[in-house]
């Protein structure tokens, strides 16, 4: 039995989070649903949503060449974030450790990217890598690649875009996290006899593997939902899975596939988010609450 | 004591300040400092906030490099090693245990890392957690332990590692008043077990009378005075040390006469000539600082019966502040001078009519019990208890204790 002052309490907790929980049931689970739903109907005539149920479109899915779109995208998303965060942990560790001043300017520096647009900076990269490009030419000055070597339009370039786009998302939760690392364990850890690299890995990545945790997501995420990047600097062996849903939307005119292509790349990434989110059993058996992960 | 035997058996500089300095910016955190421990001590450096003495543990511990001296540890120059090669070891302030290790991984970190087998590995281990009774905390997390637990997991890491020298920064800080006694006490059955020579770093004076063999008594970068408890309480060189350590009671004089090799008189403004001991060998006109503690003096109602060497002054009763074991009387000697008296109850003390508020009393003392201070700064007057502001009111509560040393100051800057 709940005594009233109970019933008050969970009532008063209720309509904190209701309209944040209306919120989301509208904007995001009503969608994906309806997502998840399209994926079942026709396909309209003029390119429209038609008004059968089928499972033609589950047929389509076995186009022969997604498997291996479908494993690039997985691919490529994480090697961008293993990519990100083998620069942004040093990155977050040399924050955190330098005086306010320059903590502050190099934070500066982290976010300047975001004042200009993201469109605009991919067209940067793309006169960067440019065949005519002045990173070519020097390269090709110093002898480090042959004069018909091609940077744009390839898988790598992708990826280094990506880490490029990526890597403020991925600094910006390791700082915070390594802002509230106690320093006085790395002193302890020295003072045991581990090098500044042992401390390193014994003691400050575990130690922020919260924030870890929550860069990893925040890098991952988007990448698998890629499409201007590999559309602007890959090639064909570069698509996505995010680059075959814009396809099938805007030149087949086909949404239940879009649907259903969207569908299956939302259950790829929800189930590991699930794993997440249930928490790593603690060894006392208690799960450690989803909050603290995300 | 155990260390004690040893001392008079090595007298050797075992570890050794020489001359070290080391500034942060414009503070000098420690200024010209030398400083000799002996081999199996415990020594304590002890000081108020700021004073330096984190800053001096910091450079044994290979944290901060001295600007200019030198540190020795048995006769080898370690001043510029790596604190990952040097064979000290530290328990720190907040005991920085590895919150994402058991007590059982925080404590075998260290072996761990010689890439010992693992065999003698849980071996040392598990002496470490029988000697400090913690066998059944060892699967825990560091936050599901006590205080008093953290504390002794953070000693049992760090001795595994069988330092030369342990050094303690501030162990029994975070701890409530009961279990810091206790540990205190662990602390030294811990010391007299191991034999591993201790270097206690606080600003709490019991703490370090009650466990150390030595003090350094620290105040602005300076080493004030090194003596063992009993000398730095009743031969303070300083009057920092005399007001920092216990509480005492100021006399400013000039020596009008010298009486012979050990004794002259001296004038202190609106007071009778006292007689006092001249250690220092003052000639006549001089001006002196004497420092006399509060129990050194009696007090009585009636004039005392007094001996050639001692001394007494008529005076009224301002403050009293009963303490169960012993009351504090703040009695006024001249307009506005006010010392402090304490005396012991060990008589029962119901049975006679006490002293009370405004009471015409008597203080006499032993001129023996005054010392002679080098070095007088009228500042550090400002240490010295007073009376509670009203007559009636609450006793003043003891100031709280200092800030975590310098942290602040002195970390910030680098």
């Amino acid at each position: 039995m709940r005594s009233p002052e109970m019933r008050r309490r969970v009532l008063g907790e209720y309509a904190v989070t209701g309209p944040s929980l209306l919120w989301m049931t509208v904007f995001f689970l009503l969608p994906t649903l309806i997502i998840f739903a399209i994926s079942f109907r026709s396909r309209g005539e003029y390119g429209g949503i038609g008004d059968q149920w089928t499972l033609e479109t589950l047929k389509a899915l076995r186009y022969p060449n997604y498997p291996s779109i479908i494993w690039r995208t997985i691919w490529m998303s994480v090697a961008c974030t293993a990519l990100t965060l083998s620069i942004a942990v040093p990155v977050a560790y040399y924050i955190a450790r330098v005086s306010a001043k320059v903590r502050d300017t190099v934070l500066l520096l982290t976010i300047i990217p975001f004042w200009t647009n993201f469109l605009i900076r991919i067209f940067a990269w793309k006169s960067v890598l440019h065949p005519d490009g002045l990173l070519k030419h020097f390269l090709v000055f110093c002898h480090l690649l042959p004069p018909d070597a091609v940077l744009l339009y390839r898988p790598e370039a992708v990826l280094l875009v990506m880490v490029y786009t990526e890597l403020p998302f991925a600094i910006l939760p390791l700082y915070a996290a390594a802002e509230k690392f106690d320093f006085s364990l790395f002193e302890a850890a020295m003072d045991l006899g581990a090098s500044r690299l042992h401390a390193f890995f014994r003691v400050f990545v575990p130690g922020i593997a919260d924030g870890l945790l929550s860069a990893c997501l925040m890098v991952l995420i988007p990448c698998i939902g890629s499409y201007v990047i590999p559309d602007m600097v890959g090639d064909k062996d570069s698509m996505m899975v995010g680059n075959v849903i814009v396809k099938m939307t805007l030149e087949h005119r086909n949404l239940p596939a879009a649907a259903a292509l969207s569908s299956v790349m939302t259950a790829v990434m929800f189930l590991p988010l699930l794993y997440f989110l249930k928490g790593k059993k603690q060894p006392d058996g208690s799960a450690k609450p989803a909050r603290e992960v995300v | 004591m155990l260390t004690q035997l040893k001392e008079t058996v090595e007298l050797e500089e075992f570890l050794k300040f020489d001359r070290v300095t080391k500034s942060y910016g414009s503070l000098k955190a420690v200024d010209d400092v030398t400083l000799t421990i002996r081999r199996g001590e415990i020594f304590s450096i002890l000081g108020p906030s700021g004073c330096g003495k984190t800053t001096l543990l910091r450079m044994l511990a290979g944290f901060d490099t001295p600007d200019s001296g030198r540190i020795l540890l048995d006769g080898e120059d370690i001043t510029e090693q790596l604190p990952n090669v040097r064979k000290v070891n530290t328990v720190f302030q907040n005991y920085a245990l590895f919150p994402h290790m058991t007590v059982r991984e925080n404590i075998a970190f260290g072996l761990k890392l010689k890439h010992l087998p693992r065999k003698v590995i849980d071996q040392e281990v598990d002496k470490m957690l029988a000697m400090i009774q913690m066998e059944g905390c060892a699967h825990k997390k560091p936050n599901q332990i006590s205080g008093g637990q953290k504390q002794r997991t953070a000693i049992a890491r760090a001795l595994i590692m069988k330092p030369r020298v342990l050094l303690l920064d501030e162990p029994l800080a975070a701890l409530d008043l009961k279990l810091r006694q206790r540990m205190s006490l662990e602390l030294s059955l811990i010391h007299d077990e191991v034999g591993i020579t201790f270097m206690y770093v606080t600003h709490d004076q019991n703490e370090a009378m009650s466990i150390s063999d030595h003090i350094a008594v620290m105040h602005d970068g300076r080493v004030e005075q090194v003596g063992t408890p009993a000398e730095i309480y009743e031969a303070p060189r300083t009057s920092f040390v005399a007001a920092f350590i216990g509480d005492t009671n100021f006399f400013d004089g000039r020596i009008s006469e010298v009486v012979d090799s050990e004794y002259c008189w001296l004038d202190v403004p609106e007071l009778p000539p006292l007689l006092c001991f001249n250690d220092k060998k003052k000639a006549k006109g001089d001006l002196v600082h004497v420092s006399i503690r509060p129990e050194k003096f009696s007090i009585s109602v009636d004039r005392p019966q007094i001996g050639p060497k001692q001394n007494v002054l008529p005076a009224t009763v301002e403050d009293i502040v009963y303490q169960g074991d012993h009351t504090r009387y703040w009695v006024s000697i001249a307009p506005d001078w006010r010392v402090a008296v304490t005396r012991q109850h060990n008589r029962f003390m119901l049975d006679e009519r006490s002293i009370t508020w405004g009471d015409k009393v008597f203080i006499s003392w032993q001129s023996d019990d005054g010392f002679m201070l080098e070095r007088y700064s009228e500042k550090d007057e400002d240490l010295l208890q007073m009376p509670p502001q009203l007559p009636g009111d609450e006793p003043v509560p003891e100031a709280p204790p200092p800030a975590s040393e310098a942290q602040s100051g002195e970390e910030e800057g680098k």
